[in-house]
């Protein structure tokens, strides 16, 4: 019925109703839905880790208060403010697409970039460190330093579960990214056309959520 | 049909100056090669996850037929060990990845749920065509792994055995990941299609109990798959890299790993049988033209069957050490999923009480279904009890009792959708005494081939050898034969269903007179489903006034 195709020629902000839909608002409603339904499926993902996190705690209590003290605290505190702080740019890109300010959406697209950038290059040096020292996981495992059993358990853990936050971090990069792109070439974010923005946006915060948990639980224990 | 219909644009969208009366059927809205493997119509995606489901079915079910004419003899007959234990490794993996889990909801789950809904699509069409890809994609990945080196585990994959073996786990682990992706994405699509695409006048308890069904199994696959998706890539590393998460020579602990795998794995189950059960109640109402009985009970049990689920994955468990006390919580856990699958037959069973029944092909597996549904729930709830679990441990009780829950029950029903949606999907109708006959032969040929793996296990056989002691051999060949049989009823369904297909008669718009809201449309549908306006449905679904003063339609 309705046409897919807009045909307005950057005049306004049209949006874009799918065939299939009844309205604009329904269709805003799925995006929403969808994402925040894939949102929980990624922090289940991430549960199935905590558990062999809390498995192996229980098991090594000693090993894990000894091996996470290791860690650099400060290098993480850095981080954690680092995630924070682009969580709040990201929110912001958010509310300048609602108001239709293209411009400053990609603005702050862009700082949320900058930091998620400095968070990779903080925890580039923090896994340096650690590839030097050599409490690289499993048969890699060559640290002296603390001789308790369920140690190279520990850091197998740490590995495990920050790396596939650093791979989200990336994906969320690149979807932000996707969207500052089109907020510069198209600049057709508005009241009504915002859930790109908002959707990218709802990914990052899952990363930055993640990573609160990830914190106190390898580094504060 | 009509060939003056097809102008055929490009894309899968029909141009819009087509106004006038004739709208094509989906299946001729563009015809060349890429209007079907870049389209986005719901029901163009259902045919295709149709065609490579029931080749991974075939491929699955020649390796089954290996497995049985190796077990017709006590010593090796036509392979090694080795062999053998990739063999069966490759059939488990196939049917239950690549055909149990995606049949139901990705074949007809996806053909029918707009149309039930009232909707012209799925919520978000290109993910649904991202969803085959992935699937596929994952399904080669896995199956060039098997194929160059194969794997032994089981599939299983119990750790430590898989993180030390030297067969080809990563790349198997890897699809099987990727295939767990695809069944998030057609999850969360069906859950956001039925949130925000009903039809005004369609509300919650006015879906028909098909898409409950559906929407429960996808809430099942959004919760468990991401959990068995992180297993899996650790099983990867640490067979690649020996991270040691699960092995105990480093520290880690295999059980951990049995708990995730069947936190996923069990629930799995209720992925592939509350598809059939949704099918089941759709067939029933049908054929003996009566409301169903107790249709709030029957859409409620099917999402407690979803939410106990979740709670009996240690009853696999029963074994590994775990307390008696666990165990015993696990095994009252395990029994209240046949609380609420009693409902439900007991609800089929009143529909069927008084109904003017018309005994269709479909109808047929509906028997069979009841009959293997009850004795595999049955032997389920037995095989729940801790202290006879522990004597039917890894024997091939277990291997009779999961086939027949889980095949039995949803090849019935895979069968019987294939039957009872075939003249919606295509427009035309097979031969209903070959139709009769196959049923019969498979539901024969099924119990034939797992009813004397019951008495095998029974008398301490265990499952996964290859060899065993002459006293078994009886009962094998037995199961053996069976297994040919079912083998010989499925050739005649693919032979007078691929002839129906081309030469079959034109059915009309809704042969079966059924009152489910699908048939509102034309069969086979037009591209967006229905052709003028959103439809209405004032009355519920399932809606047969009177059946005895029902008209029941001619024989086709």
């Amino acid at each position: 019925m309705q046409s897919s195709s807009h045909a307005a020629e950057g005049a306004l902000p049209v949006p874009r109703l799918a065939g299939h839909f009844a309205s604009l608002e329904v269709q805003n409603h799925a995006a929403r839905l969808g994402m925040w339904l894939f949102l929980a499926t990624e922090i289940l993902l991430f549960a199935g880790l905590f558990i062999c996190y809390g498995v192996y705690r229980f098991l090594f209590p000693e090993a894990w208060a000894a091996a996470s003290r290791s860690l650099d605290l400060t290098m993480g505190t850095v981080n954690t403010v680092v995630l924070i702080t682009s969580s709040l740019t990201a929110a912001l890109a958010v509310h300048y697409a609602k108001e239709g300010k293209n411009k400053m959406v990609a603005v702050q697209i862009a700082l949320t970039l900058l930091m998620a950038v400095g968070f990779l290059v903080i925890k580039y040096f923090e896994y340096h460190h650690k590839f030097e020292i050599g409490t690289l996981p499993g048969r890699f495992y060559s640290y002296e330093g603390i001789q308790l059993p369920g140690v190279p358990m520990y850091f197998t853990v740490y590995f495990c579960s920050t790396a596939l936050h650093g791979l989200h971090v990336v994906i969320g990069m690149v979807v932000l990214a996707f969207s500052m792109v089109r907020a510069l070439t198209k600049a057709d974010f508005g009241p009504n056309n915002y859930t790109m923005v908002e959707l990218g946006s709802m990914y990052w915060h899952l990363v930055d959520l993640v990573w609160i948990f990830l914190f106190p639980m390898l580094y504060l224990v | 049909m009509t060939p003056s219909s097809s102008i055929a644009a490009p894309g899968a969208t029909p141009a819009p100056e087509e106004h006038h009366d004739h709208h094509p059927s989906y299946l001729v809205d563009g015809t060349t090669i890429k209007s079907w493997l870049l389209t986005v119509d719901h029901k163009r995606i259902g045919l295709m996850f149709l065609f490579w489901v029931l080749l991974f079915f075939l491929v699955g079910g020649i390796f089954a037929l290996l497995i049985r004419v190796e077990l017709l003899t006590p010593g090796p007959t036509i392979m090694d060990a080795m062999t053998y234990n990739r063999t069966f490794t490759l059939h488990g993996l196939v049917m239950i990845f690549l055909f149990m889990i995606p049949a139901i909801p990705a074949v007809f789950g996806n053909f029918l749920l707009p149309l039930m809904l009232g909707a012209k699509d799925v919520a978000f069409p290109r993910l649904n065509l991202l969803s085959l890809y992935i699937y596929l994609g994952g399904a080669f990945i896995a199956l060039w792994g098997m194929l160059n080196g194969g794997l032994d585990t089981g599939w299983t994959f119990y750790t430590p055995y898989s993180a030390h073996t030297t067969t080809t786990v990563a790349p198997v682990l890897f699809g099987a990941f990727i295939i767990g992706f695809s069944s998030i994405v057609t999850g969360i699509n069906f859950i956001v299609t039925c949130h925000t695409m009903r039809a005004p006048g369609i509300t919650w308890f006015k879906m028909p109990l098909f898409v409950w069904a559906i929407y429960a199994t996808s809430c099942i696959q959004v919760l468990a798959t991401p959990v068995i998706g992180l297993l899996l890539c650790l099983v990867t590393v640490e067979n690649l890299f020996g991270f040691g998460m699960f092995d105990p020579a480093r520290g880690g602990d295999p059980v951990l790993f049995q708990h995730l795998f069947w936190f996923y794995s069990h629930p799995a189950v209720y992925i592939m049988v509350l598809p059939a059960f949704g099918v089941m109640s759709e067939v029933v109402a049908t054929y003996s033209r009566k409301n169903i009985f107790g249709y709030r009970a029957v859409a409620y049990s099917s999402l407690g069957i979803a939410f106990v689920g979740f709670f009996a994955w240690g009853h696999h468990m029963f074994v590994s050490g775990q307390s008696t006390f666990t165990g015993g919580l696990f095994g009252v856990l395990t029994m209240l999923v046949g609380v609420f699958t009693a409902i439900k037959v007991f609800n089929w069973v009143g529909t069927v009480y008084k109904g003017a029944v018309d005994f269709r092909t479909p109808f047929a597996y509906f028997c069979g279904f009841l009959f293997f549904t009850v004795f595999g729930g049955m032997t389920g709830i037995a095989l729940g009890t801790v202290s006879l679990d522990v004597a039917w441990h890894d024997t091939y009780f277990v291997v009779a009792h999961f086939h027949f829950i889980m095949v039995g029950a949803t090849i019935m029903a895979f069968l019987a959708a294939l039957h009872y949606w075939f003249p919606k999907m295509f427009g035309r109708t097979y031969h209903e005494g070959w139709g009769l006959v196959s049923a019969a032969l498979i539901i024969l040929g099924f119990n034939a081939t797992f009813i004397p793996q019951f008495l095998l296990g029974n008398n301490g056989m265990p499952r996964r050898y290859y060899e065993y002691p002459e006293r078994f051999q009886a009962l094998n060949v037995a199961s053996t034969a069976g297994a040919s049989l079912l083998a010989f009823g499925f050739i005649i369904i693919a032979m007078y269903l691929t002839y129906a297909l081309v030469y079959g008669k034109a059915s009309g718009k809704n042969p079966w007179r059924s009152k489910g809201y699908e048939w509102v449309s034309e069969s086979p549908p037009p591209t967006h489903n229905f052709v003028g306006p959103q439809p209405v449905f004032p009355e519920e679904p399932h809606f047969y006034v009177d059946p005895k003063k029902a008209e029941v339609p001619d024989a086709v």
